[in-house]
């Protein structure tokens, strides 16, 4: 199957799906971010364990960072919640009416624990230095 | 133009479809599990904040020698947390890699590529997950 058009990369974002669109993209991009992190998480514990190499205490300082706790904060919270609105809307088809209310739930569900996680991470990190 | 309809039966893609909904709710109620699991065995008092997320995704005693919980080999050393590692790992990495398979199918249209790359993540599935349950088995 190919697009009947060249679709330029630009088009993308000029493409008005709303929240549904960033939902869907968020999806994606905190699932490699989990994948991310699990993978680094994995392979440096591997070789730290085995080796002591010196690049995996780097890449060990690297995910330890508060700034990377955040983001990796954010990434389970939002594919947690929007798989579980994703999974609802699926078994539950009836609830598809209400799709853009859905994500506004999930919004209010999400930024209040990602921005509270986000807030005690940052906390603990600049008391601790 | 006639629209496509993906052809509706017990094929592999409905199957992955339907595994990726139901272990995405296995894994928020396992992490719930882990969590309930952590606070009742002293996480509360007894344990800083990295310790009980490591309890939360992966109950392995290994994995949170840094906590100063007592008796922790023999509190987590029985059926039951064995049995929910196992199942954690089975459930997030079959998830996680035919998740990373349907993004990569998305971009990659070649025939040839994209069977090189279902057979390499399929290899990649079996011995990852060969590996993270011998350790498991054989953590205690």
């Amino acid at each position: 199957m190919s697009l009947d058009k060249r679709v330029r990369y630009i088009d993308g974002f000029k493409y008005q799906g709303g929240g549904p669109m960033l939902a869907f993209i968020l999806h994606r991009l905190t699932a490699l971010g989990i994948l991310l992190f699990v993978g680094m998480h994995v392979i440096v514990s591997f070789t730290n364990q085995q080796t002591g190499a010196e690049w995996a205490d780097w890449l060990n300082t690297v995910y330890k960072s508060p700034w990377f706790q955040v983001f990796v904060a954010f990434c389970v919270l939002f594919h947690a919640f929007n798989g579980l609105r994703i999974v609802l809307l699926d078994f539950f088809p009836g609830f598809q009416k209400f799709q853009r209310e859905a994500i506004w739930v999930e919004w209010a569900i999400i930024l209040p624990m990602f921005l509270l996680a986000a807030f005690l991470i940052v906390q603990v990190s600049l008391a601790g230095s | 133009m006639r629209t496509r309809v993906a052809k509706p039966g017990m094929n592999f893609e409905y199957l992955m479809w339907l595994f990726t909904r139901l272990s995405g709710v296995a894994l928020i109620l396992l992490a719930i599990s882990g969590l309930v699991g952590a606070f009742i065995m002293g996480g509360r008092t007894q344990a800083d904040l990295p310790a009980i997320l490591r309890w939360t995704f992966f109950p392995n005693p290994n994995h949170v020698l840094t906590s100063e919980i007592p008796e922790i080999d023999q509190v987590w050393a029985n059926l039951f947390w064995t049995t929910m590692q196992v199942l954690m790992i089975v459930f997030a990495g079959t998830h996680a890699w035919n998740g990373l398979r349907m993004i990569l199918e998305d971009y990659v249209h070649s025939k040839k590529l994209r069977f090189g790359l279902r057979a390499l993540i399929f290899i990649l599935w079996v011995v990852s997950l060969a590996v993270a349950i011998t350790l498991i088995l054989t953590s205690y």
